[in-house]
C-alpha cells in the first residue's frame, strides 16, 4: 500500500537523473521553468512574508510581558524564527500550493492528452525533459525567494513592532544584530533545497501517473499538494532533529 | 517489414489480447480493425512499446525490439513516426515547434535546414502558412494533419496511426485517409493504422486483421471483406440496416 507508491516514485527519479539527449535543449527549458517557477513567485512570497514577521514581531512581544527580559530579545526571536522556520516552511507550502499543483495539473494533462506517449515514441525520456528542469529550476530558484522571504518578513516585523509600539527601532535592530548564528542560515537554505525538491518531484509524480481524464488531473493536482505539505512539515521535522 | 509474434497482454484479470501474430509489410497500409474495446489500441501501444507484452516478441526489420534496452529502442524509434487518437500535439507549443521538436532533439541541422523540412512536412499535408498557430486554434482535422507532419518529419520507416477519423467529419476523414495512404506509397513506409471505420477499410485497407476476443479472428484485403462468412467480422463489417441492405445488392 505504502511502499508501491515509493518504489514507484523512486523508479521515477531514476529515470529523471537520466543523460539528457541535448543539453542546450534542456538549459532552454530550466530558464523558462526559473522564470514561472521563481520569478513569477516573487509577489507572492513577497505579501505572506511580510505578514508573517508583523504576525511574529506582534505575538512575541504579547507574550513576552515581563520587564526581566530586555525588549530587544523580540528582535532575536523574530530573525531566528524567520530564519529557522517560519520562511522555509511557510514558503514552501505556499510554492506547493502555487507552483506544485500547476506542475502536477501541466504533467497530469500531457499524460491524458498521450503527449507524454509522442514524446516517448520520437525516443525522447519525457521524465527527464519535463520533470528534470522543472527539479533544477526549483532547487536553484527556492532558496532565493526564501532569501527574499526572511529580509521582508524582518522588515515586517520591524514595521508592526514600531508602528504599534510594542518595541523600540533601537531594541528591535539591536535584538536583530546580537548573538547571530550563521549556522540558522545553512540550516535555512538545507530547508529551501530540500522543499523545493519535494515540491516539484511529488508534483511531478502525481502528474505523470495520472491516469483517465479531465477530472483525475484535477484529483492528482489535488493530491500533490496534500501530499508535498505532509511531505514538508515530516522532513522540517526531521532536519530540525538532525541538524540542531 | 514489421513482424509480431504471439503477443499476450494482460491488465490484471482482464486479458486483452491473447496471442497475437502478424506481419506487416512495407508500402502497404496494415489495418487493424474491431469494435471499440477489443484491445487495438493496446497491441498498437504493445508495438511500438508503450506498454510491455507479458509474452512474444515485436521485430523491426528482424530486430527484436522487445529484448532491447531502453538506448537500443531510441535508435528503432527514431525510425517510428506515430500519429495519435487526439493528435497529442504540445499544447504549449506552436505548429511549428511540434513539427520541429523531433529534429532539435536529433538532428545537428541548423535552424534554416530545419524550417526547411518543417516547412516541406507542412506543405505536405496541405498546411503552409499555418506555422505560428497553437493547437488550440486548430480544427480537429488540422490537428491530426499537424500530427501527421511531426510524425513524418525524421522520414520514419515505421508509421503508426491510432484511429485516424475519430471525431472528424466523413469528408476530412477520406482526406487524412488518401494522405496516410499517399505517404505510405511515397516512402515506402511500413504503415499501421488503427480503425473502426468502415469507409478506411474500403478505401486502403490492403492488409486487414480483425481483432476479436483477443485474437486474430480473420486477416485478408478490403477486396475479401466483402465476401466473408466470417460471422463475427460480418457482425462488425454490416453492423447497420443500411450497410446490411447495400450488402445484399453486392
Ligand atoms: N492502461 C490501461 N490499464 C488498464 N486497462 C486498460 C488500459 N488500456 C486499455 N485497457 C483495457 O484494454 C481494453 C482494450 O482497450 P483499447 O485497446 O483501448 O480498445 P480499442 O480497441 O477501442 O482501442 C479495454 O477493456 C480497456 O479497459
Ligand atoms: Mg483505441
Amino acid at each position: 500500500m505504502f511502499f508501491h507508491p515509493l518504489g514507484k516514485y523512486i523508479l521515477l527519479l531514476i529515470a529523471v537523473f537520466r543523460k539528457p539527449e541535448k543539453w542546450n535543449i534542456y538549459r532552454k527549458e530550466i530558464f523558462r521553468e526559473m522564470n514561472s517557477i521563481g520569478v513569477g513567485s516573487v509577489g507572492i512570497i513577497a505579501i505572506i512574508s511580510v505578514f508573517l514577521g508583523m504576525v511574529t514581531t506582534v505575538q512575541t512581544a504579547f507574550q513576552l510581558v515581563s520587564d526581566l527580559v530586555p525588549r530587544s530579545i523580540i528582535g532575536s526571536i523574530v530573525r531566528d524564527s524567520t530564519i529557522l522556520e517560519l520562511s522555509p516552511t511557510i514558503s514552501a507550502i505556499v510554492l506547493a500550493g502555487k507552483v506544485g499543483s500547476s506542475i502536477s495539473s501541466q504533467i497530469g494533462t500531457m499524460r491524458v492528452t498521450e503527449q507524454i506517449d509522442a514524446l516517448e515514441i520520437m525516443g525522447i525520456n519525457s521524465p527527464g525533459y519535463l520533470i528534470l528542469p522543472k527539479i533544477i529550476a526549483a532547487v536553484v530558484m527556492v532558496p532565493l525567494l526564501v532569501i527574499i522571504s526572511v529580509g521582508l518578513s524582518v522588515w515586517g516585523g520591524y514595521l508592526a513592532g514600531t508602528l504599534s509600539g510594542a518595541v523600540t527601532a533601537y531594541d528591535y535592530l539591536t535584538g536583530l544584530t546580537s548573538e547571530f548564528v550563521p549556522f540558522t542560515v545553512t540550516v535555512c537554505m538545507v530547508k529551501s533545497v530540500l522543499f523545493a525538491f519535494i515540491i516539484t518531484s511529488v508534483a511531478a509524480y502525481q502528474g505523470f501517473y495520472t491516469n483517465g481524464g479531465a477530472l483525475e488531473v484535477g484529483i492528482s493536482s489535488t493530491r500533490a499538494v496534500v501530499v508535498s505539505c505532509i511531505m514538508i512539515l515530516f522532513s522540517d521535522y526531521v532536519v530540525a532533529q538532525l541538524l540542531l | 517489414m514489421i513482424e509480431i509474434k504471439d503477443i499476450y497482454k494482460a491488465f490484471g484479470d482482464n486479458h486483452v489480447i491473447n496471442g497475437i501474430s502478424a506481419d506487416f509489410k512495407p508500402g502497404m497500409n496494415n489495418l487493424i480493425i474491431g469494435s471499440s474495446g477489443s484491445g487495438k489500441t493496446v497491441l498498437l501501444k504493445c508495438m511500438v512499446g508503450l506498454h510491455e507484452p507479458e509474452k512474444g516478441s515485436v521485430l523491426y526489420d528482424r530486430r527484436d525490439f522487445t529484448r532491447m534496452s531502453f538506448e537500443e529502442r531510441i535508435e528503432i524509434r527514431k525510425e517510428i513516426g506515430m500519429l495519435f487518437q487526439g493528435s497529442a500535439l504540445f499544447d504549449s507549443m506552436t505548429v511549428e515547434e511540434n513539427v520541429m521538436f523531433p529534429l532539435n532533439m536529433f538532428t545537428q541541422w541548423d535552424r534554416k535546414e530545419k524550417l526547411e523540412r518543417v516547412n516541406f512536412c507542412l506543405e505536405r499535408v496541405n498546411l503552409a502558412r499555418t506555422n505560428k498557430l497553437f493547437p488550440a486554434e486548430l480544427s480537429g482535422g488540422m490537428k491530426k494533419r499537424v500530427g501527421i507532419a511531426r510524425a513524418i518529419s525524421m522520414q520514419p520507416k515505421y508509421l503508426f496511426v491510432d484511429e485516424p477519423n475519430s471525431g472528424l467529419d466523413p469528408k476530412t476523414a477520406i482526406v487524412i485517409d488518401e494522405l496516410i495512404n499517399e505517404i505510405t506509397d511515397e516512402y515506402n513506409t511500413t504503415t499501421v493504422v488503427v480503425t473502426h471505420d468502415m469507409n478506411s477499410v474500403m478505401g486502403i485497407g490492403d492488409h486487414i486483421i480483425y481483432l476479436y476476443s483477443g485474437k486474430k479472428w480473420w486477416e485478408g484485403s478490403n477486396k475479401d471483406i466483402a465476401h466473408t462468412d466470417n460471422k463475427e467480422l460480418n457482425e462488425f463489417v454490416f453492423a447497420s440496416k443500411f450497410t446490411q441492405a447495400a450488402r445484399e445488392k453486392l
